[in-house]
């Protein structure tokens, strides 16, 4: 009997405490940077597309939503002739952008893409990229790593070492 | 003839005023729901959230309105009428201020326990007319807890009629002047509020639609407005056992300064507030803890009450 009488006097003490809802399209929730919503491809700060088509995205994917093609450039850089992510299997787990070498694809704390029309949520490479860097502003993956196709030599980087000499016991 | 057109008037209006209320309760209870359980709830149509009641109106008559064919059709149709008829007529005797009130019965009390007892049978003929195993269940369970719950109800009530000497609501407020009735008959109240949340399927004591266990109980084969007239019922069993509570306990519509139907609105609402508060904080018990509760608890203490209530009149005189 006074147990529930507690009861009764704890749900009515509810009644001044602060109400958890957020009013969410009047009022946006605060949403970390790291929130995993809407997939981006992002570009170098010199405005060239990061991503260079090495699938290992498409390979982690586990409900596989995302498609590309390899396709080269003149440089002989690999780049994505076309890149398709299906919006309406993403699971938003984030392991593309973990996978991701080039931190060309990432994740952004935009969960507001719904459609009308299912066929409208497969966003095709123009849909996914954007004009920024997105979280790594001054990361430009050929200054730091990259085979060599005439644009820079092997070991010239900004953060590269000079390739070992594997046939020699020097240091 | 004049008599007959200011009855009508009252009736009228009765009715009218009843159904509105029991449609907002609906939703003035899932805002204090919520509100208690630290989030909103609907407040989005109109002020507050307010249409939200002719939203849900609106809805439930648009809803299809399908009767199964394995559904005993007539009994089908009936059930849902018996408790909003029962409820409104239960409202007649109801007291709302010393000038309001549809009419003056001598045997107010029986005929509100007479009234309350038929609207279980809505519950019974649904169950049972639905065909339905489920609803069956509901309806034995609402069969059940309406015999054992309604024989304290009457006998709670019996310490107030002693004190006041009247079965007249009208006589029971008056005698109440000098001291609330919740005072001298106390326990007198705890089991009359206990009764009446049972009798009208409130949580904790809904164990007839309890959804966790039989789906929706008596109600399960039923659908758009004939389950709307349920819902009207629930709520409008909810307004009369408050109305009910605060007449033959809490005074009626005495009260200083205000006038005295807004006393006796403000008294209503505390009683509404409070079974919302129930269903808000107390788990539904086990049916055998609600039969065991009644029949060794309730039952002794209501007739203890009564012994003691008639013995203290008698020494007093």
């Amino acid at each position: 009997m006074l147990t529930q009488l507690n009861t009764l006097w704890q749900v009515l003490k509810h009644t001044t405490t602060k109400i958890d809802t957020v009013e969410y399209p009047d009022e946006m929730p605060y949403l970390a940077p790291r929130y995993r919503g809407r997939i981006v491809l992002t570009r170098d700060p010199d405005g060239e597309e990061r991503c260079v088509a090495c699938n290992l995205c498409a390979a982690v994917c586990p409900v596989d939503c995302i498609a590309l093609q390899k396709t080269q450039d003149d440089n002989g850089r690999w780049q994505a002739e076309f890149f398709r992510i299906n919006f309406s299997r993403c699971i938003f787990c984030g392991l593309c952008e973990e996978a991701c070498p080039t931190y060309a694809i990432q994740l952004t704390p935009d969960f507001e893409i719904c459609e009308y029309e299912r066929p409208n949520l497969v966003y095709e490479k123009e849909h996914l990229l954007i004009s920024g860097t997105g979280k790594y502003p001054d990361y430009n993956f050929y200054r730091e790593a990259g085979k060599d196709v005439g644009v820079k030599g092997k070991g010239a980087g900004d953060h590269e070492k000079e390739p070992v000499d594997i046939k020699s016991l020097l240091p | 003839m004049f008599d007959v057109i200011v009855t009508l008037i009252n009736i009228v209006f009765t009715i009218l005023i009843l159904m509105v209320l029991a449609a907002v309760l609906v939703w003035a209870e899932r805002r204090i729901l919520g509100i208690w359980q630290d989030r909103l709830g609907p407040n989005r149509v109109g002020p507050g959230g307010i249409l939200q009641a002719a939203a849900d109106m609106i809805k439930i008559f648009f809803k299809e309105d399908w009767i199964p064919p394995f559904a005993e059709k007539f009994v089908f149709v009936f059930a849902p009428c018996v408790v909003v008829i029962t409820m409104l007529g239960a409202f007649a005797i109801v007291p709302f201020s010393p000038g309001t009130g549809v009419v003056d019965l001598n045997v107010g009390v029986l005929f509100f326990l007479a009234m309350s007892a038929l609207a279980g049978y809505s519950t019974i003929l649904a169950g049972w007319s639905s065909n339905n195993k489920y609803a069956l269940l509901g309806g034995m369970r609402s069969a059940a807890q309406m015999i054992s719950y309604d024989v304290f109800m009457g006998l709670s009530l019996m310490g107030v009629v002693m004190l006041a000497g009247s079965f007249n609501l009208r006589e029971i407020v008056e005698s109440q002047s000098d001291m609330w009735n919740i005072f001298p008959q106390f326990i007198g109240f705890c089991i009359f509020m206990v009764a009446g949340v049972a009798e009208s399927h409130r949580l904790p004591f809904d164990l007839p639609e309890a959804e966790h266990e039989i789906i929706a109980g008596f109600h399960t084969e039923y659908s758009g407005m004939k389950f709307g007239l349920f819902f009207v019922g629930e709520y409008l069993g909810v307004l009369l056992i408050s109305a009910l509570a605060v007449v033959l306990f809490l005074g009626g519509w005495m009260g200083p300064l205000l006038p005295p139907f807004i006393w006796f609105c403000l008294k209503t609402l505390v009683v509404v507030l409070f079974i919302i508060l129930l269903r808000a904080a107390i788990p539904r018990p086990r049916f055998d803890q609600l039969m065991a509760f009644g029949w060794k608890i309730c039952l002794p203490v209501a007739l203890l009450n009564l012994v003691i209530t008639g013995a203290v009149g008698l020494a007093i005189g």
